[in-house]
């Protein structure tokens, strides 16, 4: 196996909403960013792969046009995911492994704020049981979170000092869209939207565009003296039959750090893509992170950029390994409601 | 109005899907069942009973193809409290998404309780479906669920 590391990251400030920029606007200053950041253009980029999802623009194969982002002419190697573009970069790695590329520009995309995400949401869900019941994601989430709670694996002691921390951690972090803090009084006055869940339990909507971009060992040294590197990256699925999953534990998340040989391994920094805040008390525990700094740019719930912030996550532990002493780190992307599909990411960078 | 106006051509712009879904062989049989108020699982070779029907074990990855008729009262798994409905619910008062396990079967099914208080719900209670007057061999030809008193 290739040895493919990380050698640039670049977020936009995530907006509530970004009124009439269209997507291709999003996603212009931020490619543009990394390259200039890296002192690269498109042409030192061997396959370019994206991640957004085509139901929040309401049209199929909107992608397309975000590639009017980019410098597409001499005609580049391209794909694209409807998913969160962690996914972006798992395929990117295996486009490396495979020898067809030695460098890959990955960015995700997402603009919530024209639409009513809940209902957008229910309808990429199962079209026979689930869509025509129109659950909203807050209120499968809050299943799941019912499960824990019932079952001892987390307290909502717990689900309130996620969100109290998380709004701590996004003081500090200068592309969050949420940066104020609260208070457990104010916590406990929220209104509750689907039970146990309150407003406050919940990522805010979010319009953002992030970059990333990763090479192989042969070619990583030119573009930055201090790559961090992809030591491993798993991704594992549940099945789409939400009744007839284990909601209580996550055999996605276990086979990955299992497959990944990670279930031991001391990080000193990680970054989990908990949308909810009853997630983060609960994969705490499932990643044996309890005593691991976690979610130091706020995670999620200071700023949720649909199809970015998985890879956000990616780029927030890369973000850290680069610039403090932190050696290792893991990052960690879901999709799908409930926590359905999981991806783990473990870096580490040269001492 | 001007002559060159009345000669613009037009076309209807209507988002929809227009094509029925087909719902399979499995799924299919389910629907059809629901439509005259039975419920039907889908059993595996060890003999855990799929409700709904699945067309396969995501454990195992057989294909499941032999059906078995369950009671269609069951009990509530895991609920969520909806107090203020959005526009896009089916339900306008306060409801509850559910996780219903029916007597008889071995995973859940997601639907509605509705009728009731949120402090009405835990784990364990027993639910009962209100069918449809219109069955179209949908999941909802149960239009909710309602404690079973």
């Amino acid at each position: 196996m290739k040895k493919i590391a990380i050698v640039g990251y670049a977020q936009n400030k995530i907006l509530a909403s970004a009124g009439a920029l269209n997507e291709v606007e999003l996603i212009m200053p931020v490619v543009h960013k990394i390259f200039n950041n890296l002192g690269i253009s498109q042409k030192e980029i061997d396959f370019t792969c994206s991640g957004s999802c085509d139901y929040l623009q309401g049209a199929a194969f909107a992608f397309v046009e975000g590639l009017s982002a980019i410098q597409t002419n001499p005609p580049i190697k391209e794909s694209h995911v409807e998913m969160d573009a962690a996914w972006a970069l798992y395929e990117s790695m295996l486009k490396i492994q495979m020898g067809d590329a030695d460098t890959a520009l990955i960015y995700g995309f997402g603009k919530s704020s024209p639409g009513d995400l809940d209902s957008i949401i229910s309808l990429q869900m199962d079209p026979y049981y689930i869509s025509p019941l129109w659950p909203d994601r807050i209120s499968l989430a809050a299943l799941q979170a019912q499960v824990l709670l019932n079952n001892n694996i987390i307290n909502k002691d717990e689900i309130m000092h996620a969100v109290i921390e998380s709004r701590n951690n996004g003081l500090n972090n200068l592309n969050a869209l949420i940066q104020t803090s609260i208070t457990e009084d104010e916590y406990q006055k929220d209104l509750v939207l689907s039970s146990p869940l309150r407003a406050l339990d919940c990522p805010p909507i979010s319009d953002g565009a992030s970059a990333m971009i990763i090479a192989s060992e042969d070619k990583a040294f030119n573009f930055s003296s201090n790559p961090i590197w992809i030591k491993g990256i798993d991704h594992r699925i549940e099945t789409s039959n939400l009744g007839a999953r284990n909601l209580s534990s996550s055999p996605s998340i276990k086979s990955a750090m299992k497959s990944l040989d990670i279930e031991n391994t001391a990080f000193d920094i990680a970054e989990i893509h908990t949308q909810f805040s009853h997630e983060y008390p609960f994969l705490r525990k499932l990643l044996n992170l309890e005593n691991v700094p976690i979610n130091l740019s706020g995670g999620p719930l200071v700023g949720n950029v649909m199809m970015a912030a998985g890879l956000d996550a990616i780029g927030k532990v890369y973000e850290q390994l680069s610039t403090n002493s932190y050696k290792r780190g893991l990052a960690h992307a879901t999709s799908g409601p409930c926590l359905q599909h999981n991806m783990l990411v473990s870096l580490e960078k040269n001492s | 109005m001007t002559k060159q106006e009345t000669l613009k051509l037009q076309a209807p712009f209507e988002l929809s899907y227009d094509y029925k879904r087909s719902s399979g062989p499995i799924m299919s049989k389910f629907f059809e069942a629901l439509s005259k108020k039975k419920i039907l699982g889908t059993k595996n070779a060890s003999g855990k009973v799929f409700v709904p029907a699945a067309e396969f074990d995501p454990n195992t990855n057989e294909a499941l193809t032999e059906f078995v008729e369950v009671e269609s009262t069951g009990i509530i798994e895991s609920w969520s409290w909806v107090a203020n409905p959005k526009p896009h619910h089916l339900i306008q008062s306060a409801f509850a998404f559910v996780l219903i396990k029916f007597n008889g079967a071995d995973t859940s099914m997601l639907h509605m309780v509705s009728e009731c208080a949120e402090s009405d719900l835990a784990k364990g209670v027993k639910v009962k479906p209100v069918w449809s007057s219109d069955p179209k061999e949908m999941i909802l030809d149960i239009k909710y669920f309602v404690l079973e008193k």
